[in-house]
C-alpha cells in the first residue's frame, strides 16, 4: 500500500463490509436485544465507511462519490482485509471476527485521531468511540460464550480458531501510511490475550496467515457479498435514489 | 451448578435514565438479560438509540416492591407483588422526535 | 451515526405524512400528564364495587395502572392486543429487512437499517408493556412461535422490489400510524405511554418511505414504474390492515367501552384513504381505485373495499409469505437457544462466584 488514498479506502473497505455481514444478522440474533445491538455496530461501521469512503474519493480526485466506490468496483478493487469478509457463520464465529476487528480499530482509530491529516484525525475521533463500544460488547460476549457452556465453550474455541489467522493481514508493515498498522499489534496482542485468558479460551498458535486483501485478493466470498451489495444499484446506471 | 433450562425466564430489568444533567433518573421501562452488564449494554442500545440519555442504571426487577394504590393489599388478586406488574413507560424522555 | 440525513421533499412539505398525527400524539400525551394532574383519588375505598370504580376511572379519563383491579377480560382483551401489536413489530422486520443488503445507496441502506431495528425496539418496548398485566414474554414469544397469537396479517405479503420498502413507509407504516395514535389515549396507562413513544419513533419511517417513493416517482421512467407497482400491490392489503368492517367486527363494542379503542375499524380506514389522495398527487403516483372520487355530501373520499375474503385466507394462514415469515422467527429463535442458554449459565456462574467470596 502507499498513500493516503489507498490507506483510507482500506479503512473504508473494512468498515463497510463489515457494516454489509452484519446487517445480515437483522431479524436473526439470538435474543431481541442482540438483534438491535448488532444493528447499532452495523449502523457505526456504515457511517465510519461513508465518511472514509467519501474522503478517499476526495483524495483520489477522480470524482467518485461514496457510492461510487461502493456500488461501481468489482472485488479486485476492494482493498479491505479478508477477516471481514468471511461468513457470519454462527454467534461465535461472528463475535470472533466482531472482537479481532474492534481490538484492531480501536488502537488504529485512536492514532488516526492524533494524525497531521485532519480529516482522517477527525474521523479517527469519532469512530474511536464507537470502536470502544464495539470492544466491548465482542469481549462480553467472547467471555460469555467461552466461559458459558461446554457447548458454547466449544463453539467459541473453534470460531477463535477459525478466525485468528485472519488477523496478521491487519498488521502487515505500511511505514508510508498515515499510522502504521505493524504498530498497533501490541495493544491488539494485550487486548486479545486477556480476553482469552478470561473466557478460558485458548490463543491459537500457527503460521497460516492468509493475506492479500489490501492488493485486492480476496476469498471467494467477497464478489457474492457484492453481487447482492451492488445488484440494485448497477441495474440502473446514473439514477438517483 | 446446574444447567439452565431454554424454559427458565431471563431476568427482568427495570431502567432508569437520567436524560440531561440537572435531572433526576427516570422510569423509562423494562428488558431482559441474563447479567446487570448485559442489561446496562441492552439499555443503552434500546432505550437510547436517539441519545436520550447521560447516564442509566438497570435494576433487577425482583429488587423492587411496589405498593398497593391504596395500601388496602385485599383488594389486589394474589399476583399483587409479582415483579413483572411493575409499571413501565413512567415517562417518555424529551427529545425522541429528533433522530 | 443513524442516518439521520434526508428531509422530506421541499414541495410536499405540507403534505408530508405524519404532520398532523404527530400533533395528535402530543396531544394525547399532554392529555396523559393533565389526568395524572387532575387525579383525585388513589385507590377505591374501603366498601366500593371494584368494578363500579374501574368504570369511574375509565370514565373520568384516567388511566389504569398494572396493580389497579381489572376487568379480568379487560386483562386478556389487552393482553392479547398488545402481544400481537409487539409480535407484528417483530415479524414486521422481516418484509423490510429483505432489502437492507441491497439498498441502492449507502444513505438508503443506513436509513432502512435504523428503521427495522426501531421495529425491534418498539416490539421490545411492547412486550414490556403487556408484561405489567401479568404475563411473561417468554410465554407471549411461546404463543406467536406456537402459531396461537398473530400478527398483522400484511406482512405475509412479499417485498419484491426497492420501491415495496418506500410502499410500506408510506401505506403500511401510514395505516399503521393512523391506528396507533388514538391508542396513545388508551385507558391502560403503560400502553397508552408505550405508544406515545412508538408514534414519535414512527413518524420518521413513514417519512423515509415517501420519501423513497417521491424519489423514484420523479427519477428514471423505469423507477417510476417500479414505484406505481409496488402501489399497486400494497394499496388494498393496507386498507384490510384496519380489519373487517365495522358489521363483522367481534371486539369493536367492548373495546370501545373500555377506552382501549377510541374509533371504529371502517372510520380510521376512512381517514387513512382520506390522507392519502392527496400525498399520492404530490407523489405523481395513482391509487389503483377506479371507483375513487370525493362525496361532496359525506366530505369524504368513495373508496373500494379490500377484499376482506383475502384477508381472512392471510388470516387463517394462506398468505403469500405467512409460512416463511413463521419458519424465520423459528429458525432465528431455535439458533439462537445455545447462545441464551450459555449467557445463563454465565451469570449464574458469577453469582455463584460472588456468594462464595461474600461468605
Amino acid at each position: 500500500m502507499n498513500g493516503p488514498f489507498d490507506f483510507t479506502l482500506g479503512l473504508g473497505d473494512d468498515a463497510l463490509v463489515a457494516a454489509q455481514r452484519l446487517a445480515e444478522w437483522t431479524t436473526r440474533a439470538p435474543e431481541m436485544e442482540e438483534d438491535i445491538a448488532l444493528a447499532n455496530i452495523a449502523l457505526d461501521q456504515l457511517g465510519a465507511a461513508r465518511l472514509l469512503l467519501t474522503y478517499a474519493g476526495e483524495l483520489e480526485g477522480a470524482g467518485r462519490d461514496e457510492d461510487a466506490l461502493a456500488y461501481l468496483r468489482d472485488d479486485r478493487e476492494f482493498r479491505n482485509a479478508l477477516l471481514v469478509e468471511l461468513p457470519n457463520g454462527d454467534f461465535a464465529v461472528t463475535m470472533a471476527k466482531l472482537f479481532f476487528l474492534a481490538a484492531y480499530q480501536l488502537p488504529l482509530y485512536s492514532a488516526l485521531a492524533g494524525c497531521a491529516d485532519e480529516r482522517l484525525a477527525a474521523i479517527g475521533a469519532k469512530a474511536r468511540k464507537e470502536s470502544a463500544y464495539h470492544l466491548d460488547h465482542g469481549a462480553l460476549w467472547v467471555k460469555r460464550l467461552g466461559d458459558g457452556t461446554e457447548e458454547s465453550h466449544r463453539r467459541m474455541q473453534s470460531a477463535v480458531d477459525e478466525v485468528w489467522p485472519y488477523t496478521h493481514e491487519l498488521f502487515a508493515a505500511d511505514p508510508a501510511a498515515p499510522v502504521d498498522p505493524a504498530t498497533l499489534r501490541p495493544a491488539f496482542d494485550d487486548t486479545v490475550g486477556s480476553v482469552l485468558a478470561e473466557a478460558t479460551l485458548t490463543k491459537p498458535e500457527g503460521p497460516w496467515a492468509p493475506a492479500g486483501g489490501r492488493t485486492g485478493v480476496h476469498t471467494e466470498h467477497l464478489s457474492y457479498l457484492l453481487a447482492e451489495m451492488q445488484v440494485l444499484h448497477r441495474a440502473h446506471p446514473g439514477a438517483r435514489w | 451448578m446446574s444447567e439452565p433450562t431454554s424454559r427458565e425466564q431471563t431476568p427482568l430489568w427495570e431502567v432508569f435514565v437520567r436524560a440531561r444533567r440537572g435531572l433526576s433518573h427516570t422510569h423509562v421501562g423494562s428488558l431482559h438479560a441474563p447479567d446487570a452488564e448485559l442489561a446496562l449494554r441492552n439499555a443503552r442500545d434500546l432505550y437510547t438509540r436517539r441519545q436520550e440519555g447521560v447516564s442509566i442504571w438497570v435494576v433487577p426487577a425482583g429488587a423492587i416492591t411496589a405498593s398497593s394504590p391504596d395500601e388496602k393489599d385485599a383488594f389486589f388478586d394474589p399476583a399483587a407483588d409479582k415483579v413483572y406488574r411493575h409499571p413501565t413507560f413512567y415517562e417518555v424522555p424529551d427529545g425522541v422526535a429528533h433522530l | 451515526m443513524y442516518g439521520n440525513d434526508f428531509s422530506a421533499p421541499a414541495d410536499a412539505a405540507d403534505d408530508t405524512p405524519g404532520g398532523g398525527l404527530l400533533g395528535e400524539v402530543e396531544a394525547a400525551e399532554a392529555e396523559l400528564r393533565a389526568a395524572a394532574a387532575r387525579e383525585r383519588r388513589g385507590g377505591p375505598a374501603p366498601d366500593e364495587d371494584l368494578a363500579a370504580y374501574f368504570d369511574d376511572v375509565v370514565g373520568a379519563e384516567q388511566k389504569i395502572e398494572p396493580r389497579d383491579w381489572m376487568p379480568e377480560a379487560y386483562r386478556r382483551t389487552l393482553i392479547r392486543q398488545i402481544a400481537q401489536h409487539a409480535h407484528s413489530e417483530i415479524i414486521g422486520m422481516q418484509p423490510e429487512g429483505n432489502w437492507i443488503s441491497r439498498a441502492p445507496s449507502l444513505k438508503r441502506k443506513a436509513i432502512l437499517l435504523a428503521k427495522v431495528q426501531d421495529e425491534a425496539g418498539h416490539g421490545l418496548y411492547l412486550y414490556a408493556a403487556a408484561e405489567t398485566l401479568g404475563i411473561s414474554r417468554d410465554e407471549l414469544v411461546q404463543l406467536l412461535l406456537d402459531g396461537r397469537q398473530k400478527y398483522s396479517s400484511i406482512f405475509n405479503y412479499p417485498t419484491l422490489g426497492w420501491a415495496d420498502v418506500g410502499a410500506i413507509g408510506w401505506l403500511v407504516d401510514g395505516a399503521a400510524i393512523v391506528n396507533q395514535v388514538p391508542l396513545c389515549r388508551c385507558s391502560y396507562g403503560p400502553y397508552a405511554r408505550a405508544m406515545i413513544r412508538v408514534c414519535k419513533e414512527e413518524s420518521f419511517h413513514q417519512r423515509q418511505g415517501y420519501e423513497i417513493l417521491h424519489t423514484l416517482a420523479h427519477g428514471t421512467p423505469a423507477q417510476k414504474a417500479m414505484a406505481q407497482d409496488a402501489v399497486d400491490r400494497w394499496w388494498y392489503p393496507s386498507l384490510a390492515m384496519f380489519g373487517p368492517p365495522d358489521g363483522d367486527s367481534t371486539h369493536s363494542a367492548q373495546s370501545m367501552a373500555w377506552k382501549i379503542k377510541r374509533f371504529s375499524n371502517d372510520d380510521l380506514r376512512q381517514r387513512f384513504v382520506d390522507m392519502c389522495v392527496g400525498q399520492a398527487e404530490v407523489l405523481g403516483l395513482r391509487i389503483p381505485d377506479e371507483d375513487l372520487r370525493w362525496n361532496e355530501e359525506r366530505q369524504a373520499y368513495d373508496y373500494t373495499q379490500p377484499d376482506y375474503d383475502e384477508l381472512m385466507r392471510v388470516i387463517s394462514g394462506n398468505g403469500p409469505c405467512n409460512r416463511e415469515r413463521m419458519a424465520h422467527r423459528r429458525a432465528a429463535h431455535a439458533d439462537g437457544a445455545w447462545v441464551r442458554e450459555a449467557a445463563a449459565a454465565y451469570a449464574a456462574k458469577r453469582t455463584e462466584q460472588k456468594e462464595k467470596v461474600a461468605a
